[in-house]
């Protein structure tokens, strides 16, 4: 019993850190799809840029962890604007099944035009800090894990407040709920859209520095399952709807460690996958998805 | 002050608006009325930059609107408010206000345009923190009203105001419009309550499967056989 116990927590300590990089990952998906309906198939492979931006800075721009995660969100949100501006733009008024072929489009083109610029071999991530690992009786913490669960906190944070609190955030929320009425207000939307976009990549990019750190390890592809999985949190969640992509991205990664904890690894993706047809069977909006809409 | 000069507007290769002439003068409230399907709220939408015209021209005190996106046109000193109220549902009442204001940054004359809103209607005062989705249709209809007022417009465009309201509501609501052009407002309307809309303007157009069919103060309108006849009630 104790040994489970001790499991069950460590498990728990995995999953956590694991999830809140699905977390960061799903509130792009999130927003995207919030402010035009897209699911944005490119996303993880935005989360693969930002770990090569975060590689590039602290090998070649020699940066410390700090600034160079920060160099890997500007980078990212640029790379985010110019997509947007690009490939889905002119689809703006397209049927919605043409712009989501682009984003799988968008999605290809970033991992095979990696492949291209980098070669398909894997990177070692430089180790920016040195890994101290704690004992706390039985359990086992590192601090990588430590940081990855700041980091994605304060992110999480600064997204909240930014969303809720300023008039940026005031907009996009305008824009998703009812883009015609925000366009009345004066609100630009083809301006809150690309902020959307540069936030979202911002917050995958900086999963991806964090995974980078991690695994020590990073290649072309390696956005294309987290970028699913994320897909799975957004959904768990509620699609369009913030908080449910934290929350979402957290079950997912706990689901996920502990199914590789006290079944086997193997199963892990089936676990993900399998929460994704629970969902979509049985409440398709989502954990926090409401299908109220407002009083007329 | 708004002049609308020959508008064609399409949907696809639906020809909505044929040729539609307006003019609003400063100071003035102008309705538009006409039967469901006339076009008047694609006109509102075409002035309002939402939707664009094919051929002719839109001009606010001079200015050509006719290729501004929505956007700026607010900045400009119009500001619609949509059919069917269109609030932010899953936001406060507050914040639809401040959403009002977006282009603004004068942080006290976005104060003291609040305070006269509340003032306008004090049910929203009492609402403020609440919701706007969980608002009746009258109040709906005021914060939408209230939210177009705080971008502090020179003409204000109104779509269906009365739509879905009781008649006691309708009246009060048709008061403040009164207020607020008396306060200097231009006004354009849009009303399938002709009766309603003919009480308070100055001028009226008549709007028959998109084009103009009559026009003329309101007190000729309202007295024409015509109009009574089809839109009045007899």
């Amino acid at each position: 019993m104790d040994n489970f116990l001790s499991q069950f927590l460590q498990q728990l300590i995995n999953g956590v850190s694991l999830g809140s990089i699905y977390a960061l990952i799903a509130l792009g998906y999130t927003m995207i799809y919030g402010i035009i309906k897209l699911i944005n198939f490119a996303h993880g492979d935005i989360y693969m840029l930002g770990a090569y931006f975060g590689f590039y800075a602290t090998t070649k721009l020699g940066l410390s962890f700090i600034p160079a995660i920060i160099f890997a969100m500007a980078c990212a949100s640029i790379a985010g604007i110019i997509i947007e501006r690009i490939a889905y733009r002119p689809m703006r008024n397209a049927p919605r099944i043409a712009i989501l072929i682009t984003a799988i489009g968008v999605s290809f083109l970033l991992e095979y035009g990696m492949i291209l610029l980098v070669t398909p071999q894997p990177r070692t991530f430089p180790a920016v800090f040195p890994a101290t690992v704690y004992n706390i009786g039985p359990l086992v913490v590192n601090n990588q894990q430590i940081v990855i669960l700041l980091s994605s906190l304060i992110l999480m944070a600064v997204l909240t407040y930014i969303v809720n609190d300023t008039k940026a955030g005031k907009a996009m929320r305008a824009v998703s709920f009812d883009a015609d009425a925000a366009r009345l207000m004066g609100i630009n939307i083809d301006r809150v859209i690309s902020t959307t976009f540069a936030l979202g990549s911002a917050l995958a990019a900086a999963g991806g520095v964090l995974v980078g750190v991690y695994y020590n390890s990073i290649d072309p592809l390696m956005g294309m399952m987290p970028g699913i999985k994320a897909f799975v949190a957004a959904v768990l969640g509620g699609i369009g709807i913030i908080p449910g992509a934290m929350i979402g991205g957290i079950i997912l990664g706990v689901v996920e460690a502990m199914v590789s904890g006290f079944i086997s690894s193997t199963f892990r993706d089936a676990a993900a996958f399998g929460i994704l047809i629970i969902i979509l069977l049985y409440k398709p909006s989502g954990l926090l998805g409401k299908n109220v809409r407002e009083k007329v | 002050m708004l002049k609308v000069e020959d508008i064609n507007v399409y949907y696809g290769a639906i020809h909505a608006i044929k040729g539609i002439s307006i003019e609003v003068n400063e100071g003035e409230i102008v309705a538009l009325i006409g039967s469901n399907g006339a076009g008047k709220s694609t006109t509102m939408r075409t002035i309002s930059g939402l939707m664009r015209p094919k051929t002719g021209k839109i001009t606010l005190d001079g200015q050509d609107l006719t290729n501004v996106p929505a956007h700026k046109i607010v900045g400009m000193g119009l500001c619609q408010v949509p059919e069917g109220r269109h609030v932010f549902a899953n936001m406060t009442v507050l914040e639809n206000l401040e959403l009002g204001a977006y282009l603004r940054s004068d942080k006290d004359g976005i104060a003291k345009d609040m305070e006269e809103v509340f003032k306008k209607f004090p049910r929203l005062e009492e609402r403020k923190d609440q919701v706007a989705g969980t608002l009746s249709g009258g109040e709906q209809q005021m914060l939408a009203m209230g939210r177009a007022l705080m971008s502090r417009p020179k003409i204000l465009l109104l779509d269906e105001p009365s739509m879905g309201l009781a008649p006691l509501l309708v009246k009060e609501i048709f008061n403040i419009i009164k207020e607020i052009n008396a306060s200097g407002t231009t006004i354009l309307l849009v009303e399938q309550n002709a009766n309603m809309a003919l009480s308070i303007a100055d001028k009226a157009y008549v709007l028959e499967t998109g084009r103009i069919t009559l026009s003329g103060t309101a007190q000729e309108l309202a007295a024409s056989e015509e109009v009574r006849k089809a839109y009045l009630g007899g």
